[in-house]
């Protein structure tokens, strides 16, 4: 029985492999082919983060003339330790709900510190639960002051809405491309959700494209025909003339996420195990 | 990294006494050992039941209300296949019955539920109505229920109800309950007045398509016993508590939160000091010793709201054994007795009564009135001739303090129905008799009444000094403003 059993897997593997091999290049892509590994915040030591690769967006947005950060955004970010630590080889993001109303989150960037044209940028991560928190991973061209949003060229890598916890989504905002109007694809998890395990995502950019991945799951590739395409010939592509930087943050409420509810508990937290970047 | 190597090597030293244990054993396990696993079927039902008992519905009791009639498959409305389950929620005037309900069994010695995280099912309803649904309850164990109420829609909608501690399912029989009563159209139900129901209306709703799922997108966010709360209780040795109330709360993939009433035997419990408290798996505390001892509980691994701290003070003091032989009284309530047919420690009170109990210490029980309102009744089958007798025995404990404790008998006169003395052409009497000033807080009080001294009158309209051929109803009557909270040992006339 069981030789008879071996074989019949061995037969089904033969004709699985044959279908794959039929497959389009397309189908089978590596979902990350750069190895060489630049920069790393493996999170490794306690306390603030790392000076040397990190510096914050503070405040409401009023300072930067956006209050509410541009969507309505309730939180105040700051680099309170009880808003942003490394801790247990983590850091983490905590958005808390202060006594009298309000919430505080923290924003952290490498604007100044670090920026790279091209490259995989990955970054593992664990996300906050509940309608309301809107945790992201991304990208933002390293001229915006003097080549104003969208002008510079925003890359998200992983966005997330706490009311739904199966799906993220990977968007590009440029010119001609930008807030609602936004070139962007959601990615849904089966039988797994976002905000209790860790999940793993990049982009991988070059010339003309950036790939988007979760775990190895290679779900969205982003090219100027894509952007011709989806803006009707509108869009500029602004990702092949400027590095660009890292922003990990949590915002809470707001015009995307709407605002948290009855159900939302706080303080919630986003947790990076590490962030890597590589060329 | 110290630390976890300590760890290690803490583990690693019973372990290594384990295999030296088993080596030395002379007996091995014979390889024809096969630890016991139950079918892990995940159907329920799809176009038919799959793997349930023969009859598929077993209903509550129709001596209850229950209607057995309601129930049954549906070939013309389906989400999925050939056919459905179609329940007719009955209306209140229903002469099968008022609402309908039951269980779905499984055929054999059940199955291992363990896999999976939640039962699913598809529902729509003619009315949007509110059912209670869940699973765990067989009626032969009923170890493990869980149940949640969802509201219906009129189309096709999944269900989602989560497993809280799958673990424990690995041989669960209870695969699906549900009860559903009338539709509530006009939003006027009160559940103290019973008449409110009469305008509510009959409909049907269909499921189809329920299994349990292994579906990765429940995340159990929180848990708790006893309601969250943290409960004091100030008892005695030999006190004992079910921990009750306790839920689970889910948020689902669809970012939506259901919270879940889930059976005892799902959590973990602690007891802070053993020897003031245990607790068994399936939440039953019991008081053993002197002390105090705080009672708190896990469910799978994350720690439950809710606490039960016990201040236990010594041995309870039970009333005083009656030492007339059963042969000179007529025994109303007591452990030394035969207790008369049918009694009930309260057939009726008024609707603020606090919670009413039995309570046993040391094999002996009595009644734990917690708070008499205004009025009680007590009341047994048929009636009691006790023109043979001249006293009636109570043994009271008051705990705290009141203004006014009545005991009143009701005497249903020649044609022994109760009809109030208030109500035209009624031949029943009644009176009472105060006790107020003899109670003792803390303290057992025997009281022996002659049967000639129940002279008040009474708020049911009786005039005192009733017959005693006819004994229907002892009433203990109280003052809402400053209501009785007692004990009540040893009724009976002599």
């Amino acid at each position: 029985m069981k030789k008879i059993v071996k074989n019949s897997i061995l037969a089904a593997a033969m004709v699985f492999s044959l279908v794959f091999s039929s497959c389009d290049l397309d189908e089978t892509q590596t979902v990350a082919t750069l190895t060489n590994l630049v920069k790393a915040d493996e999170f490794d030591v306690s306390g603030a983060p790392d000076a040397s690769l990190w510096t914050y967006d503070l405040g409401d947005g009023t300072a930067e003339g956006i209050p509410g950060w541009g969507n309505n955004e309730l939180q105040v970010y700051t680099n309170d330790a009880q808003n942003v630590e490394v801790q247990n080889g983590l850091l983490v993001i905590t958005a808390r709900e202060n006594p009298g109303g309000g919430y505080t989150s923290a924003r952290l960037k490498t604007q100044g510190l670090f920026d790279q044209r091209y490259g995989r940028f990955e970054a593992r991560i664990k996300v906050p639960q509940g309608k309301g928190l809107w945790p992201a991973f991304w990208l933002l061209g390293n001229d915006c002051d003097s080549n104003p949003w969208p002008g510079c060229g925003e890359i998200d890598i992983m966005e997330y809405l706490g009311d739904d916890p199966t799906r993220i989504f990977g968007t590009v905002h440029g010119p001609g491309y930008s807030g609602g109007e936004s070139v962007s694809k959601e990615y849904q998890l089966e039988a797994d959700r976002f905000d209790t395990s860790f999940h793993v995502f990049g982009i991988e950019w070059g010339p003309n494209y950036i790939n988007y991945y979760v775990d190895d799951v290679l779900y969205n590739s982003i090219t100027p025909a894509l952007i011709d395409e989806e803006t009707e010939g509108q869009g500029t592509w602004v990702f092949n003339d400027r590095p660009f930087y890292i922003i990990l943050n949590i915002a809470v409420g707001g015009n995307l996420p709407g605002n948290p509810d009855a159900n939302t508990t706080f303080p919630q937290r986003m947790l990076v195990d590490y962030v890597r970047v590589y060329n | 990294m110290k630390t976890v190597k300590y760890i290690q090597s803490k583990i690693a030293f019973p372990l290594a006494l384990v295999l030296l244990t088993l080596v030395g054993c002379e007996r091995d396990l014979s390889d024809e050992v096969v630890f016991a696993t139950f079918p892990t079927t995940a159907e329920i039902f799809t176009d038919a039941p799959v793997g349930l008992t023969d009859e598929f519905f077993i209903s509550f009791d129709p001596a209850v209300g229950a209607n057995t009639e309601g129930f049954g498959t549906d070939e013309n409305e389906f989400f999925e296949g050939t056919s459905s389950i179609r329940i007719d929620v009955p209306s209140p005037s229903d002469p099968d019955g008022n609402f309908i309900g039951g269980i779905f069994r499984d055929r054999g010695e059940g199955r291992d539920l363990s896999g999976y995280d939640a039962l699913t099912f598809w529902a729509k309803g003619s009315l949007t109505g509110t059912i209670l649904v869940g699973f765990g309850t067989d009626f032969i164990t009923d170890t493990y229920p869980v149940s949640t109420q969802i509201q219906l829609t009129a189309g096709w909608r999944k269900y989602t109800i989560p497993i809280p501690n799958a673990a424990r399912l690995t041989q669960e029989r209870g695969m699906f309950l549900f009860s559903a009563g009338s539709f509530d159209a006009l939003g006027n139900d009160n559940p103290l007045d019973g008449d409110s129901f009469n305008d509510n209306i009959g409909y049907t709703f269909w499921m189809d398509e329920m299994r349990f799922e292994k579906l990765g997108t429940t995340d159990m966010t929180s848990s708790s016993i006893l309601g969250g709360q943290d409960q004091v209780v100030n008892n005695f040795v030999g006190y004992t508590q079910t921990i009750a109330d306790n839920t689970a709360t889910f948020n689902l993939a669809n970012g939506q939160n259901i919270t879940v009433n889930a059976a005892p035997a799902y959590f973990d419990f602690t007891s802070s000091d053993m020897s003031v408290a245990t607790v068994t798996p399936t939440g039953d505390v019991s008081v053993g010793g002197v002390g105090s001892t705080e009672i708190t509980a896990t469910l799978a691994g994350e720690v439950s709201g809710g606490s039960l701290t016990i201040n236990a003070t010594g041995a309870f003091v039970n009333a005083p054994d009656p030492t007339l032989p059963a042969s000179d009284v007529i025994a109303i309530y007591s452990d030394s007795y035969t207790n008369i047919a049918g009694y009930n420690p309260a057939i009726f009170a008024d609707s603020n009564v606090g919670p009413i109990s039995l309570q046993s210490f040391s094999g002996n029980e009595h009644i734990n009135y917690s708070s008499i309102n205004a009025f009680l009744g007590m009341g047994w089958d048929g009636t009691v001739d006790a023109s043979g007798a001249t006293m009636m025995h109570i043994d009271i404990q008051l705990v705290g303090s009141t203004s006014l404790l009545k005991i009143e008998i009701e005497d249903f006169g020649a044609n022994g129905a109760d009809e109030p003395p208030f109500t035209p052409g009624s031949d029943d009497n009644s009176g009472g008799f105060d006790v107020t000033s003899q109670l003792v807080d803390g303290q057992w009080v025997s009281f022996d009444i002659p049967l000639n001294s129940f002279t008040l009158p009474t708020g049911g309209g009786g005039s005192g000094s009733p017959a005693t051929n006819a004994l229907g109803y002892i009433t203990l009557v109280s003052n809402p403003a400053n209501p009785a909270g007692i004990l009540v040992d040893n009724i009976y006339f002599y």
